[in-house]
């Protein structure tokens, strides 16, 4: 085993110079915004703009409704599958599977080519053009979050489902008096709590950094913010780029402490 | 000389640790089925991966055959090993697992062909030769692990609890292929297991070992009528442990809670002390079942009968402990009543001194 | 679905559930299949009858014959090319690096940060990864400055360049290889030591074992997830945007460029390369799950 740990480490040390070297030529590079002065100016004037503190914010909002809207509807529909339909497994699982057959790109092509117009079913319309009013887009946009993030939601919680018997809990429960609302809210949800953190938290980090649906759908996002802030300045998105990774960091470091042990997961490209 | 030899094996996995195997030394004639028996953690499965190549001694000698193995690697050493996992390769056939050994020595093709279908015969799964692991059974599946040690024709054959996961019925068939299977090739086999029956019916001795030592090797039927220590009473079969005095230690009487009884003579004690003694269930009688006249008897009350098919066994209160005995079922008997007064009637010989093991003691009432 | 004898309705709700001919007990799915079908399904199936719209509203497969214009096919070229690129060399690099981390002797805690690492990395994509990168291998960025400042060779110079196929695949390997990573750690994981023992035993060198045991074994999961790394890489769009603003011609990037300005100047032939994209990625997908289902099988 002694010459293979020889080898061991040279990969692992190629492995963590090719991740920390671009990290630290932007951290040294975003020191440098005033010149000959090693400091955070740079962040300051990133932190400082206006515009900055209204995308966060907004995209901070529009992660926690994707995050809440996603629970709901990803547990309710997990622990019914589970419980009462279970032959749906199937098809619920191969939905989880479609938004990796349909990138963020094609998604929000699909949205603005049908959402521009009523969504009508023959003479009777069922939808007004979601495209036209601010708020009906942000459905679209807070739509396609949950869609970017369902298959890791349900698999988290589906996972997490399994492993505390919820078919068991469920019985005891209802043998105890309890009723849906307070079996599901005061039972189930509790015990889920790791794998619901989990999936907020890497909800949280796909939808901050997003770009291509909040571009397309020409909603004020930090994504978009971002970018356009790339071609005007060099100084801020560098910091920002570090902020950036460093919240990332911090989500997964919590994720890490919330699941110990369970599988990781993992959101892959933009 | 014998085929393997292992001299003063001691083996220690962190320096501030108990030690899992030490002061092991053994004989294995060639050709002779040895199995190592004993509860989980006694060492008996850290010293077959020491035999394997698995792990290497902390001290101690390993021979085979005459030439010191002790630091060759593991895939020099020409042994089969048989798992208790099957570690069957899941991507491979029957026949290719069987004939994998050949194949990484590189012998020609027709010989391995030949040597498979022999393998295959001799285990009776001609007709699964292309099938994959995932689709046969567990016992099927340990023929198969079997036949694909053996393909190598390997001078030692070591065995790590190979039937421990499968079902009771195929244990005991399975076992008794591997015996002969063993028998009929001739190749020297060294067996682990935890299960008494499994190592009293398979092999030639026992090596029966606790917390990382060897307590007593014999045959099995030395092992079960002339255990040397405690643990060794207790593990092998059911056993009555129980105190007595010594009153006379030239003749052997003792006092067993207020009753006497007469015993071997017994060299080492003195009168007055308090020493172990067992009594094995089935040296037991019911008083008056006809055996003729015996020597001890002993008053109590009866606990409980449990029927066992074949085999009845009752326990009986006595002062402070209760012994339990078997009798052979017989239809036209009528079985001891719960509470009803009963004397039982055993031999001399059924008393055993047994001096303490060098492991903890386990009791089997 | 095993249902008891039916009994006549007796309630209103009773009613309506057989009305329906749905059975009440799927009234709990419910919202998930509309949100599907609201925001899954239909835009798909609206792309797919706009690829096959003509301008003036009839049914046509110009379209998709359209696809084979050699500048279509040339951006469908360019996006196969980098994801097989950064896809073999990303499984190839991040299988070595999983099997540092299970196989040798490399400490627990220096395992346990690079699972971190990685999981961070795998994540970290999009425009703050694009500058990053940038302000790493950019005109000034630091290591270009490095490099020339150290050891007077200007990259730039010697005809490298950030905003190309080579820097894009750079900057997507950042979160293909951890992502290899990730998944790979279980599977060799879960190669039983016994196995190993078992070939040993059998006499096998160590190559052999790798050959003719461990390799076909986890070849399903290593081609699976090389097939996953492809299906990222393919479908990335911030990412390459960010970085090469429209420069390279990706797919992903012409569609972009359609849905913000009929750059085809036929809309039809948008929607046909969406679903071009779409097909391609279902291939990929349904060779993942089968292979998926081939590894299952033998790590259990």
């Amino acid at each position: 085993m002694k010459r293979s740990t020889v080898w061991g480490w040279f990969w692992v040390i190629l492995g963590v110079l090719y991740l920390v070297i671009p990290l630290w030529g932007a951290f040294d590079f975003s020191l440098r915004a005033e010149r000959d002065v090693i400091g955070f100016a740079a962040y300051a004037r990133a932190f400082a703009d206006d515009d900055f503190w209204r995308t966060f914010i907004f995209s901070n909002q529009m992660a926690l409704i994707s995050i809440v809207i996603s629970v709901l509807l990803i547990v309710l529909t997990a622990y019914w599958v589970q419980l009462k339909l279970p032959q749906l497994r199937p098809i619920v699982e191969f939905i989880t599977l479609l938004p990796f057959v349909i990138p963020a790109i094609i998604l929000v092509f699909g949205y603005i080519k049908l959402y521009s117009r009523p969504l009508a079913v023959g003479p009777i319309s069922l939808l007004p053009p979601l495209t036209n009013t601010d708020f009906s887009t942000n459905i679209l946009l807070v739509a396609g979050y949950v869609v970017l993030a369902l298959p890791y939601m349900y698999r988290s919680v589906d996972n997490g489902l399994r492993a505390i018997d919820v078919r068991t809990l469920t019985e005891a429960a209802q043998s105890l008096g309890a009723n849906w609302i307070t079996i599901m809210f005061r039972i189930i949800m509790p015990n889920l709590r790791a794998a619901l953190l989990s999936g907020a938290l890497l909800t949280f980090a796909i939808v901050v950094g997003e770009l291509t649906i909040a571009t397309f759908l020409g909603r004020p996002a930090f994504g978009p913010y971002l970018q356009l802030l790339g071609q005007h300045k060099a100084y801020e998105p560098a910091a920002l780029s570090i902020a950036s990774f460093l919240l990332t960091w911090g989500a997964m470091i919590l994720i890490y402490f919330v699941t110990r042990g369970t599988e990781t997961q993992t959101t892959g490209a933009h | 000389m014998a085929f393997l030899e292992l001299s003063n094996i001691r083996k220690q996995f962190s320096s501030n640790a108990a030690p899992a195997v030490q002061d092991f030394n053994l004989s294995v004639e060639r050709g002779e089925f040895v199995s190592f028996l004993g509860p989980s953690g006694c060492g008996k499965t850290t010293t077959l991966r020491m035999i394997a190549g698995f792990e290497q001694p902390t001290a101690g000698k390993i021979a085979i055959n005459g030439a010191d193995v002790t630091h060759i690697p593991a895939n020099k050493r020409r042994i089969g090993m048989v798992f208790q996992s099957y570690a069957l390769f899941p991507n491979m056939t029957v026949a290719d697992n069987i004939g994998f050994g050949l194949r990484v020595a590189h012998r020609p093709k027709a010989e391995i062909e030949a040597r498979v279908e022999e393998m295959l015969k001799l285990i009776h799964l001609t007709n699964r030769a292309k099938h994959y692991p995932a689709q046969l059974s567990g016992g099927q599946q340990q023929r198969v692990a079997l036949a694909r040690a053996i393909a190598i024709k390997p001078e030692l054959l070591l065995l790590d609890e190979p039937l421990s996961a499968l079902d009771a019925k195929i244990r005991v068939s399975l076992r008794t292929e591997i015996r002969a299977i063993q028998r009929q090739t001739g190749v020297t086999a060294v067996y682990v297991t935890h299960d008494q029956e499994e190592a009293m019916s398979l092999s030639d001795r026992i090596v029966v070992m606790s917390e990382g030592r060897i307590e007593q090797v014999g045959t099995p039927f030395e092992i079960y009528n002339f255990p040397k220590t405690q643990f060794v009473a207790s593990f092998v079969g059911t056993l009555n442990q129980l105190t007595a005095r010594v009153v006379d230690r030239t003749v052997g009487t003792l006092d067993l809670e207020g009753q006497q009884i007469v015993g071997p003579k017994l060299d080492e004690a003195i009168n007055g002390e308090m020493i172990s003694i067992a009594l094995r269930p089935e040296m037991i009688d019911l008083d008056g079942a006809g055996k003729g006249e015996a020597v001890n008897h002993l008053r109590g009350r009866v606990e409980e009968t449990t029927f066992l098919g074949s085999i009845v066994r009752t326990r009986v209160k006595l002062r402070d402990s209760v012994i339990s005995f078997d009798t052979f079922n017989n239809p036209n008997l009528t079985l001891p009543q719960r509470g009803a007064e009963i004397t039982v009637v055993f031999p001399r010989e059924a008393v055993l001194t047994l001096k303490p093991s060098r492991g903890t003691v386990e009791s089997e009432i | 679905m095993a249902q008891a004898a039916v009994a006549p309705p007796k309630t209103s709700s009773d009613l309506i559930a057989r009305f329906g001919g749905i059975p009440l007990a799927w009234v709990g799915v419910l919202p998930f299949f509309l949100f599907a079908l609201l925001f899954l399904v239909l835009p798909s199936l609206s792309l797919f009858t706009g690829s096959f719209t003509a301008a003036d509203g009839n049914f046509t497969l110009q379209n998709i014959l359209d696809l084979s214009r050699p500048d279509i096919v040339s951006a469908y070229t360019l996006s196969i090319q980098i994801s097989v690129v950064t896809a073999v060399l990303g499984a190839l690099f991040g299988f070595f690096i999983a099997y540092a981390l299970v196989m040798t002797g490399v400490p627990g805690p220096v395992r346990t940060s690079m699972v971190t690492a990685c999981g961070v990395a795998s994540n970290f994509a999009g425009v703050p990864l694009a500058f990053a990168f940038v302000a790493a291998l950019g005109r000034t960025g630091f290591i270009t400055q490095f490099l020339r400042d150290t050891f007077n060779y200007n990259i730039y110079d010697h005809g490298f360049n950030l905003y190309s196929f080579l820097g894009l695949s750079l900057t997507y390997l950042y979160f293909q290889f951890p992502l290899m990573v990730l998944v790979m750690m279980p599977a060799l994981e879960g190669l039983k030591r016994e196995w190993r023992e078992a070939s040993q035993n059998l006499g096998a060198s160590s190559f052999q074992y790798w050959r003719y045991v461990a390799l076909p074994i986890l070849m399903p999961s290593i081609l699976g997830t090389m097939i996953l790394l492809f299906g990222n890489a393919f479908g990335a769009y911030a990412t390459a945007y960010a970085l090469t603003g429209g420069r390279l011609q990706l797919v992903t990037i012409q569609i972009g460029a359609q849905i913000r300005g009929d750059v085809l100047h036929n809309p039809g032939l948008g929607y046909a390369m969406a679903l071009g994209m779409v097909v391609i990625m279902a291939v990929s997908i349904l060779a993942y799950t089968w292979l998926q289902r081939r590894a299952a099988r033998w790590l259990q």
